[in-house]
């Protein structure tokens, strides 16, 4: 059974239909990626993992179980399924710390002293445990991204969805950001990312999806997919980055 | 007939300010806590309350203050109920500016971005949780400085209570008139007092404002 299987997904916002029955598995410790030209649907479909996006129709099931419309269905997923956001969206009035700590508290009624244990654990993963007092607007884009990722996994999720994490950052920030990235693949988290950043796509990922116009036009192994392109579209689109 | 001194007119007007006080603090107080339940329901998605909730919005901004303590006034005897002129300001009051509070305060928490409700989201916050610990406490800085601003029409739409007889600052200025018929000294009084209670809101505010800007993060 996969972690996360999504079946004959569709999504319309009004008359436009971006996602045209996208049918994917997303299996415990896997790392894919999610690539293909802006507007081709893969942000929309990292979005519909968590229930961001409602869906119109198909199926989604997280850890076995069904998802359905009902808020607490939805709330349930958002237990497995973490996320990062391209803007970071850090909680600009609580400190790095509180940032990290909150959600634990709140949503898993995680004692003060626990949430804070998790909370400076994360942090130091991800290489912070100099600056948990910092409010957000004290710290670089990198490092605001790094506690984005370290709040999502102080709540234990199952997958990380990490939409375009990079895109947001000064060239030279880009790499602190990745490098955890990486580090947490290589601790078997299960990813789920849409990036740009092809050539770490290609040395981290198990497995690139290629989204072109709403459909899923490709999948395979990155090095199969960047070597043998077997769609026009997909050879342009790698030749493009080229 | 006795002479007024300026000391009793002052004096007069000074034991009739404090209900000028008091009306502005009780409907400001009341009309916050309605008009923060308002806002709960106005950003809770239901779109019929959602609804409802604007066309008592509407209603409160479209009409004039006076003619909403006459319908209080007048109209809640007609269901027989029977209220004061202190009840009916009261209420009046309450209902114009919980509208009022309502729709600034909406304004502040629409301007909180859309990634802020997201990020909460999905680390599994309910509608609640998202309110109380992400976008209230951020609402909150922006608001004060237009909040405060709005007391100060409060204070001052406490003077249509007089019409329906309640006594007040400005009632008790025109019930010194017509004993004293001095009405540019005693109304002249009546002004300043209004401004003495209205300006230190407004340059509070204003201070607020500057301080924020610094806080904007």
């Amino acid at each position: 059974m996969s972690l996360v299987e999504l079946h004959a997904i569709h999504k319309s916002f009004g008359e436009l239909e971006v996602l045209k029955g996208i049918d994917l598995k997303i299996e415990e410790g896997q790392v894919i990626a999610l690539i293909g030209k802006s507007g081709s649907g893969k942000s929309t479909l990292l979005r519909t993992i968590n229930g961001l996006e409602t869906i119109n129709d198909g199926t989604i099931m997280v850890a076995g179980k069904k998802v359905g419309d009902r808020d607490t269905d939805v709330l349930t997923l958002r237990l497995n399924v973490g996320m990062v956001f391209q803007q970071f969206n850090l909680f600009p009035h609580y400190t790095a710390l509180e940032n990290v700590m909150l959600s634990p508290q709140v949503v898993k009624k995680q004692s003060k002293a626990e949430a804070k244990d998790v909370a400076e654990e994360m942090l130091a993963k991800v290489g912070l445990a100099d600056k948990m007092m910092h409010y957000p607007d004290q710290l670089s884009g990198g490092q605001q991204q790094r506690v984005a990722i370290a709040r999502a996994l102080a709540m234990k999720p199952r997958v990380l969805l990490c939409d375009e994490v990079t895109s947001a950052l000064d060239p030279e920030l880009v790499n602190e950001v990745l490098a955890v990235v990486r580090q947490l693949a290589e601790e078997g988290m299960t990813l789920v990312m849409v990036t740009h950043e092809m050539r770490f796509a290609r040395e981290v990922c198990d497995k690139l999806v290629f989204m072109h116009q709403g459909r899923i036009h490709e999948s395979g192994a990155p090095e199969d997919v960047f070597a043998n392109p077997k769609t026009p579209e997909l050879a342009s689109f790698v030749g493009g980055l080229a | 007939m006795s002479e007024f001194s300026l000391w009793d007119i002052v004096y007069n007007l000074l034991l009739a300010a404090r209900w000028t006080v008091l009306l502005s603090l009780t409907a400001f107080v009341l009309g916050g806590i309605v008009g923060l339940l308002l806002l709960m329901v106005r950003t809770a998605g239901n779109p019929w309350a959602m609804r409802l909730v604007r066309g008592y919005v509407e209603l409160f901004q479209g009409t004039p203050l006076l003619m909403q303590l006459f319908i209080v006034f007048f109209g809640l005897p007609l269901i027989g109920i029977d209220v004061s002129p202190w009840i009916a300001a009261m209420l009046g009051l309450t209902l114009f500016t919980s509208a009022f509070l309502t729709e600034i305060w909406r304004g502040c928490v629409e301007s909180i971005g859309l990634g802020q409700w997201e990020a909460s989201a999905s680390l599994g916050m309910n509608f609640r949780q998202q309110m109380r610990y992400i976008i209230l406490p951020q609402a909150l800085r922006i608001a004060v400085p237009p909040t405060v601003g709005f007391s100060v029409q409060v204070v001052k739409g406490t003077a249509v209570a007089s019409i329906i007889g309640f006594v007040e600052l400005t009632k008790a200025g025109t019930m010194i008139t017509n004993a004293t018929y001095a009405p540019f000294t005693v109304y002249g009084c009546v002004a300043v007092m209004y401004f003495l209670i209205c300006f230190p809101l407004s340059l509070y505010a204003r201070h607020l404002e500057g301080k924020l800007r610094h806080v904007a993060r």
